[in-house]
């Protein structure tokens, strides 16, 4: 079942020189996929993504998202949009930076109105699920990059959404937090059928996606499906 | 939430915190003691003009103010003193019978203000007693007259010589007495000291021909601030014959200056604010910039913008908060302290207040409402700083945000 469906995506920056970021993309994203959008620095990866998440507006072009079509909602209705359906990840973690590893974990769900048991037990869940069960109370200053992304991860699945879009996780992570970090989210993948969606450089991440799709001057060159096996 | 994140976010940069609510501590410690000290010194002067002849509130016949004669008297009528007596906010009701005559000693003569009085009551408000250099205060019922120090200098008078008063009495009727001098007076103003001397009411009377008659009662308040609400309540009680006045209306060129000079602070004052709310709003400003990233990604994460701007709003306004109480803190002991312990002023600037009968001190007056209006004002003022936070965040755009 297609969760994301990309029609003619264009985003064009006016300058001096125009800029093609996103230029005609089609393409569709099914429920439980674990994929990788590749490319060089400038090929359009970050832009699609943030337009898949609502939070860039495209030129041109459609993207629905289990049927409704996003870019003709207004800033707050993608706000909210947001809020119910898509699960961020981003390369410097971004945790609020005052509040403890449970307190960002909840805080979507409290976004949500969410009561305050279920957003208890679920933290707790997401916690132990990415391995951090018993640094509830820790800061995002008290703990290690790899720790910190993988609350962000606990925060993007907080909320239940339909899919989570991760820019570059793994960019600020050594050897064996990229390892972990890609475990956690191939396990939750696999487990729990999310849908992952990132923008990425690292080999380490690539070698492990089920489907990579290659950008290049905003243009899809490439979209590669393996099996299970082959990927991991 | 919003009071979590806002309180915790307030402790992320603990030394900016501090400096913006130190800012504020100090706007709030100026502007109160700055405007008390005004207030007190305003207080002090009203206290010292009044307690130094008028009273807080006079009766007289209609026109007496207008023009100060005897033809303007009136008949000592129980019901004047009994309405101001029943009033518990008077605490004093001074009967005065003046006219000018023309005294003289030896050869040399000169017009004088001859005020008559009740010597117990009129040293109730005015404290006339203490303003006696030599010789001794005047006895109820005796018939003797004291005189400025300037007058008695000025006709060679000494304690015990006779002072020859002459002149017109009430409906043109010749008034003359030949009284000895009991004391000589001294006042802050040598042009009063030049020209008052008093003698007891009924000798006065006499002399003017004006037997029960006087030309105002003058009103010592328990406490300064009542003078309207008073003088409001004995119109209503006496009748139309008569004109109640209170100290602003005999003294409007004292009011004009006050009003004046209270306009002076509330610029002073308004400038001091103005520096505060410049430091406050660079700390709105940097507070914006270094969180503009996070913004976006609070914003990508779901929140509404409205619900960020509460935040950064209370973030706002807790800061002042913590700079108010504080400010008020200090403020309000260093406020009773020196109302208590007034500063004192001391050299040339001293005589100078004492050539005008004023005190040469400068206390601060313990006002709450002009205290916590302070404080309202710099919390209004944060509020209002806390807009610009609020307009920035509306037009976040997350994706730029995040790309800073």
């Amino acid at each position: 079942m297609n969760i994301i469906h990309i029609q003619t995506l264009s985003k064009t920056y006016d300058g001096v020189v125009e800029v093609h970021a996103v230029d005609n993309v089609s393409l569709s994203i099914e429920q439980g996929e674990f994929t990788a959008i590749v490319g060089p620095s400038g090929s359009g990866k970050t832009t699609l993504l943030n337009m898949i998440g609502g939070l860039d507006s495209p030129t041109s072009g459609h993207i629905k998202v289990e049927g409704t079509d996003i870019t003709s909602l207004s800033k707050n209705e993608l706000i909210d949009f947001r809020l119910q359906n898509i699960g961020f990840v981003f390369q410097s973690y971004n945790l609020i930076p005052v509040l403890t590893a449970q307190e960002n974990v909840e805080f979507v769900m409290l976004l949500q109105k969410r009561n305050k048991e279920e957003r208890h037990k679920r933290t707790m869940e997401l916690l132990e699920a990415v391995g951090l069960g018993g640094l509830q109370a820790k800061r995002p200053n008290q703990m290690s990059g790899g720790q910190q992304q993988r609350v962000a991860v606990a925060r993007a699945l907080a909320p239940k959404p339909k899919f989570i879009l991760a820019d570059e996780p793994t960019a600020n992570l050594d050897s064996a937090s990229t390892a972990n970090l890609l475990d956690i989210m191939l396990e939750l993948n696999r487990k729990e059928n999310i849908t992952f969606l990132f923008s990425t450089h690292d080999q380490r991440v690539i070698d492990r996606a089920r489907r990579v799709i290659t950008l290049e001057d905003g243009k899809i060159v490439s979209d590669v499906t393996r099996d299970r096996a082959n990927a991991e | 939430m919003v009071f979590k994140l806002a309180w915790r976010n307030l402790w992320r940069n603990r030394r900016r915190t501090f400096i913006t609510a130190g800012s504020v501590v100090l706007a709030v410690v100026l502007a109160v003691f700055m405007r008390s000290l005004q207030e007190g010194v305003y207080e002090k002067m009203i206290e010292n003009v009044v307690g130094f002849y008028t009273g807080y509130v006079q009766i007289h016949k209609k026109g007496y103010w207008e023009e100060k004669t005897l033809e303007n008297s009136f008949e000592a009528f129980p019901l004047i003193s009994k309405a101001a007596n029943q009033d518990d906010r008077v605490s004093a009701t001074v009967p005065r019978l003046e006219s000018f005559l023309l005294v003289a000693h030896e050869k040399t003569s000169q017009v004088a203000q001859i005020v008559g009085i009740s010597p117990e009551e009129e040293n109730s408000l005015t404290h006339l007693a203490a303003k006696v250099v030599e010789g001794h205060y005047l006895a109820p019922g005796q018939r003797a007259v004291m005189v400025g120090e300037g007058l008695a200098d000025k006709l060679n008078l000494q304690i015990g010589d006779s002072l020859v008063l002459f002149g017109q009495g009430y409906h043109g009727v010749m008034a003359s007495a030949l009284l000895p001098v009991c004391a000589k007076l001294k006042f802050g103003s040598q042009e009063l000291s030049n020209q008052i001397s008093y003698v007891n009411l009924d000798v006065a009377q006499n002399m003017f021909a004006a037997p029960d008659r006087l030309t105002a009662y003058a009103l010592n308040l328990s406490s300064a601030g009542s003078e309207k609400s008073v003088t409001k309540q004995l119109r209503s009680e006496l009748p139309d014959e008569y004109e109640v006045m209170d100290w602003r209306e005999m003294m409007p060129e004292l009011v004009q200056s006050i009003e004046s000079d209270r306009v002076g602070g509330y610029f002073t004052t308004g400038i001091l604010y103005l520096i505060i709310a410049f430091g406050i709003f660079g700390t709105a400003l940097m507070m914006i910039k270094e969180r503009q990233y996070e913004f976006g990604v609070l914003t990508a994460l779901g929140m509404k913008r409205g619900l960020l701007s509460q935040v950064m709003s209370m973030e706002m306004i807790l800061m002042g908060m913590l700079g108010v109480l504080v400010g008020l803190a200090i403020s309000v002991p260093l406020v009773i302290y020196f109302h208590y312990n007034p500063i004192v002023i001391t050299g040339a600037a001293a005589e100078g207040y004492a050539a005008f009968g004023i005190e040469p001190i400068i206390p601060t007056a313990i006002n709450p409402s002009l205290i916590f209006k302070q404080g309202l004002i710099v919390l209004g003022m944060t509020l209002l700083i806390s807009i610009y936070p609020v307009v920035k965040i509306f037009q976040i755009n997350p994706v730029e945000a995040m790309r800073v």
